[in-house]
């Protein structure tokens, strides 16, 4: 009863703000769209004239009618893959070097690494536009070295650079943080042990300190791919009009278009292929957790 | 030549001396062992000698080379640590290869060297359990077996039975014990547990303050204590102010502050006018009834302060009639009978006249 009292209430909260959107969400993909926006009514409306009514796959066989969506999709993939590898390479030393410092400092980095939330995310990303613009010292300094290897200046705002890199600015928190909290558990004496029983220092990171911190990779990992993969803020203001990823297609399906059952269907086969990466990621980390050495 | 030198080691961490001036060799084959209460310096010690530490001062010689240069990983000494540091997400099989796979031992060796060490320590129906699936005793042993799969010249063990309770303690014992026998693997062992140290060593060094009071066999350590630390750490005994009135080699005469004269068992160190302690171990003083015709030449008259009933044996503490405290060890021989005596009871204490040991201040 108590346990009902306790857990109840955010049980509803998720069925009534989650669940069932996520099923309006289902429904609204298998129909029609309205004539001025919006959905099509289910059944035709008294004395109307033709039109579509019901329900129907009709968003689905549109998104594979037109290879430039499997491409939006793939590139997102890759955009939101990179983004994890980069994120990862950048947070494991930076994780590893936090939880192997002195206790009292290690809240204070932490805090640090946290630190960027306290400002608004629309005003980082803005940031960056300044950064990366034409007229910035770095965009100079960057000519300024690809031209002594002869190479003609290029532009770094509006391209999947600049997508990529405020892509990795904004989620490298999210990486830091479960790796940091995953390494900073790990038993220093098993790194003796390593050591004792005649591992060199590569062998000890290889062998001890990357397999056991692989749960944490894995809860980093889908904590930056995920939202990247969703994210439009981001390319919408660092990219180019060709950076579109899933999620600035979502967003023009119910703010531009109009196509809501469009835009359904886009947010379902994400959910799905999220799901199905989520799943194949798990299922590869348990087998590597069983073999892992 | 010792298989172990450690000459004049010293070590500080700040102004605080962990371990300062030690000397002690150890002989190839030989059980060995770092007693000592907490913070004495001897985790210190093993610490320098699997090469995590390097000592300020002094030598660490291992088959009469000198150790300074050489990192952990490339000695050939490995350590069984406290808490066993097994590797959580290795099987206990590939725990065991471990060393044999940084020592890039071919894998058809490896698999045999595996299987032969988990037959060591009983374990070979456990190759494929991670460390998590398994019992204490049982982590024990297989870290144990990773130990000594790759054959060190030295294996130091760092309280390693401190985890267990007593009745598994007392088995691993003997498991230790058989398994060094078998490999043939000279072992450092550190504890602060002296009955484990007694029962499991060849020689015991025990150490205090960072400095070593006596580096001797079991029972040298145990019955002739080199001073009053040794005697006091090794077992239980009474002691009291004594002086020396009398110093022959066979025995010595004692004046014990408030007791009167006492024979004492002959020490060659010691001098006339001497002042020092008189330590008499409990199992060594007999206690019966007063008016039990006592033929032992310490005797003495005093009354039971209180008792220790501990199921095979209890403990009595007797107050003189000096108010002077002695402990005596009885046996419970009598089936069905907990104790002999009743606090308060009056009784008479005595020993042999070579029980007793003096000891220098």
């Amino acid at each position: 009863m108590a346990k009902m009292l306790v857990g109840g209430p955010p049980l509803v909260f998720l069925l009534v703000f989650f669940a069932a959107p996520s099923m309006i969400m289902v429904l609204s993909s298998f129909r029609f769209p309205g004539e001025f926006g919006g959905l099509a009514p289910l059944a035709a409306p008294e004395g109307g004239t033709g039109g579509d009514y019901g329900l129907t796959a009709e968003a689905y066989q549109f998104f594979f009618s037109d290879v430039i969506y499997v491409e939006i999709f793939l590139k997102s993939f890759g955009i939101a893959m990179a983004t994890t590898l980069i994120c990862l390479v950048m947070a494991y030393p930076l994780a590893l070097l936090i939880a192997r410092s002195e206790k009292r400092f290690r809240n204070l980095l932490v805090l640090l690494v946290v630190l960027p939330f306290a400002s608004n995310f629309l005003i980082r990303i803005y940031a960056w536009m300044i950064i990366l613009g034409p007229e910035s010292g770095f965009s100079h300094f960057v000519n300024a070295i690809l031209g002594v290897f002869g190479i003609a200046p290029v532009t770094l705002l509006f391209s999947p650079f600049a997508v990529l890199v405020g892509m990795v600015y904004v989620h490298l928190p999210f990486m830091v943080l479960p790796l940091y909290t995953n390494l900073e558990k790990h038993d220093p004496s098993l790194l003796d042990a390593a050591q004792d029983l005649g591992a060199t220092t590569w062998q000890r990171f290889w062998r001890v300190t990357w397999p056991l911190s692989l749960p944490g990779i894995f809860s980093g990992s889908a904590l930056v791919f995920i939202p990247v993969l969703g994210m439009f803020a981001v390319p919408d203001i660092l990219g180019g009009t060709g950076d579109i990823l899933i999620g600035n297609l979502i967003k023009d399906q119910f703010l531009g278009t109009r196509d809501w059952p469009f835009g359904s269907a886009l947010s379902i086969m994400l959910t799905l292929a999220v799901l199905s990466v989520a799943g194949l990621s798990t299922w590869v980390a348990r087998s590597a957790m069983r073999h892992g050495q | 030549m010792a298989l172990l030198e450690i000459r004049e080691v010293t070590k500080r961490f700040g102004s605080y001396t962990a371990v300062d001036h030690v000397n002690i060799s150890v002989q190839a084959g030989e059980f060995f062992t770092l007693l000592g209460p907490s913070g004495c310096g001897k985790t210190t010690l093993l610490r320098m000698i699997a090469g995590f530490d390097l000592p300020d001062s002094g030598q660490i010689l291992l088959d009469g080379k000198d150790m300074v240069g050489t990192p952990p990983e490339k000695r050939p000494v490995h350590t069984v640590f406290q808490t066993y540091a097994l590797f959580p997400h290795m099987t206990v099989a590939e725990n065991i290869a471990f060393p044999l796979k940084m020592a890039r031992k071919p894998s058809h060796e490896i698999k045999l060297q595996v299987g032969e060490a988990l037959d060591n320590v009983r374990l070979s129906d456990f190759g494929h359990r991670l460390p998590h699936e398994l019992s204490g005793g049982q982590k024990q042993r297989v870290a144990f077996a990773r130990g000594l799969v790759n054959r060190p010249r030295l294996l130091l063990l760092d309280e390693p039975l401190g985890a267990l309770d007593a009745k598994l303690r007392e088995e691993m014992q003997i498991e230790l014990i058989n398994l060094q026998k078998n490999v043939g693997v000279t072992f450092v062992f550190v504890t602060h547990a002296q009955n484990e140290a007694l029962a499991l060593s060849h020689r015991i060094a025990v150490m205090n303050k960072g400095s070593v009071e006596q580096i001797d066999e079991p029972s040298k350590i145990y019955s002739s204590p080199r001073n009053r630390f040794v005697a006091d750490f090794i077992g239980k005994i009474s002691i009291m102010n004594a002086t020396v009135l009398e110093a022959a080699p066979s025995h010595l005469k004692l004046d014990v502050a408030g007791l009167g004269h006492v024979t004492a068992a002959g020490n060659q160190g010691v001098r006339t006018g001497d002042r020092g302690v008189m330590a008499i171990r409990p199992e060594q003083v007999r206690i019966s009834h007063p008016s039990t015709d006592l033929e032992l030449k310490n005797h003495f008259h005093g009354k039971v302060h209180d008792f220790l009933y501990m199921g095979d044996v209890t403990t009595y503490i007797v107050e003189l009639s000096n108010g002077i405290r002695i402990e005596a060890l009885l046996p419970n021989s009598a089936p069905g009978r907990a104790k002999f005596f009743e606090a308060g009871d009056e009784v008479a204490v005595s020993w042999r006249h070579d029980a007793g040991i003096f000891l220098n201040e």
